[in-house]
């Protein structure tokens, strides 16, 4: 503590027990987890998307991510530890995030009350933040704990049958919408929280963020629902060999021979 | 552009009646049917429907110029102040709350100045100056004109409780410190004789009922009626605060 507080006037301000640091950490790393959560997510569009330039193309992302373009040889388990960390930041910052949840009945009227009487655009999109993050909890946890232990089970085929012979396609509809929503509105909310691309006309650019947010979240939404739905297509066509792993025509040896 | 005579909108006031000092009272809807006239604001609605309709209706004014800070209430679910809403801006239906977290003292007036002197008391928004160094005599130091505007701005603060009220936190959460409070610990930061440091200010909003607590829906922002920058202020001290509390 420094040392001229016992001088300040009239307050006592020495005689208080110094605060705890750890709601500055907490806020900090919801914010870092949130950040991160986010950057992934849109990065992982982009790598399933792949599937909609060709199967070779998603085929040699996943591959790119086993390491096979490194070693010679597919390592899935590189994955797992992707996997792992991700569900790790993401237990995090659900944890974190939960503190700011309506903690009982009253506090959930008030807020929903609040909500209803005010209209505000930035109020209502944060309890869409709450609902998705709520729900987020059961359906990501669900598909990254199948990413964790399947790490191998990720191709063409192999995604495209869990789409549609796995009968994964419905939760993968609602994630895709919850992450989306959750992820956008987080994305503008650390922008205004933390004072990023303010400028000099604060308000101009909030407004221009929030036009970002939508644009992007409709761009991420479009994507995700053209690429389940060519997940869901070929799963479909491939119904009757499901299981078959997918090997580019111009690939020899067959690097995923051991694959289930 | 015309300035014919018109024929004015016939208003509707629902205004949720509740005095909790009568014991047998409930809160309900009443219903005031009144003409509008030309620039009419609500303060000028209000004070004739209770001089011709309803003399028991409670509601405060003073200044009727947005400088106050007494006539808060919820107008059409959002807070703002009566006396600088002009009734043209609102439908024919016209619905009238009290200001929530506030104590309510009867109808439409609540007692924002106890709420607002809690929040002074707790956070000590005043100058703090080194003991030794106080000497009443002494000429003060001449201060930085762009300083001081920039003090002044953040300083206009009425204390209307818009931002309270506007706040989805502080409506769950009865210990959150508002916008008001933030704004204020942001001004005394800038003040050159205040003597406190961040480590002091962190004592005081360097936790959930303070800065952190914060969840940027940025509702006191859009409400207050006297357009202070408290996105900016919130974000600025968020970020100081986080550095302090960082630091170890």
């Amino acid at each position: 503590m420094s040392s001229n507080q016992e001088t300040i006037a009239g307050v006592g301000l020495a005689d208080r027990p110094r605060k705890s640091r750890w709601p500055a950490r907490m806020d900090l790393a919801q914010s870092t987890t949130g950040l991160v959560l986010a950057l992934f997510m849109w990065g992982h569009m982009f790598f399933v998307s792949t599937i909609l330039i060709s199967k070779d193309a998603m085929w040699a992302v996943t591959k790119m991510f086993e390491g096979y373009f490194f070693f010679g040889k597919a390592f899935p388990g590189i994955v797992s530890v992707v996997v792992a960390t991700i569900l790790a930041i993401l237990v995090l910052h659900a944890f974190l995030a939960m503190r700011k949840f309506p903690a009982n009945y009253r506090q959930y009227r008030e807020f929903v009350a609040h909500k209803n009487l005010m209209h505000h655009g930035d109020t209502t999109l944060w309890w869409w933040q709450v609902l998705t993050g709520f729900a987020l909890f059961f359906l990501a946890t669900v598909h990254l704990y199948q990413m964790l232990m399947h790490p191998g089970a990720i191709g063409p085929y192999q995604s495209a049958d869990r789409v549609w012979t796995g009968s994964w396609w419905p939760l993968y509809l609602v994630l895709l919408f919850a992450v989306e929503l959750h992820g956008g509105i987080g994305l503008y909310r650390l922008c205004v929280k933390w004072g990023w691309l303010e400028g000099k006309d604060p308000a101009a650019s909030r407004a221009r963020l929030k036009t970002a947010k939508w644009v992007l979240t409709a761009f991420f939404l479009a994507l995700g629902l053209l690429t389940l739905g060519a997940y869901l297509k070929i799963g479909y066509e491939h119904r009757a060999r499901a299981g078959e792993v997918y090997t580019p025509a111009w690939v020899q040896p067959n690097p995923m021979e051991k694959a289930p | 552009m015309a300035s014919a005579p018109q024929s004015h909108r016939k208003l509707r006031f629902h205004i949720l009646r509740y005095n909790p000092a009568k014991a047998d009272d409930e809160p309900r809807i009443q219903t005031y049917e009144l003409e509008e006239a030309p620039g009419m604001t609500l303060f000028i609605a209000l004070t004739e429907i209770r001089e011709k309709q309803d003399p028991s209706l409670q509601f405060d004014f003073v200044c009727r110029a947005g400088i106050c800070g007494s006539c808060g209430m919820m107008i059409n679910g959002r807070p703002s102040l009566a006396c600088r809403s002009v009734t043209q801006s609102f439908p024919d239906d016209i619905w009238l709350a009290p200001l929530p977290v506030f104590e309510l003292i009867g109808d439409l007036s609540v007692n924002t100045g106890k709420w607002m002197r809690g929040m002074s008391e707790k956070l000590e928004t005043w100058v703090h100056m080194k003991q030794e160094e106080l000497d009443f005599k002494r000429i003060e130091a001449p201060m930085d004109p762009a300083l001081a505007e920039e003090i002044y701005e953040l300083d206009r603060c009425i204390e209307c409780g818009c931002c309270v009220a506007g706040c989805g936190t502080a409506r769950m959460r009865e210990d959150f410190v508002g916008a008001v409070a933030l704004n204020k610990i942001a001004r005394f930061r800038l003040d050159p004789r205040d003597d406190r440091t961040d480590e002091d200010f962190y004592e005081l909003v360097g936790d959930d009922n303070g800065v952190f607590g914060c969840m940027s829906l940025l509702g006191c922002h859009d409400v207050c009626p006297k357009q202070l920058p408290l996105q900016t202020q919130i974000a600025f001290l968020r970020r100081k605060m986080v550095a302090q509390g960082t630091k170890g």
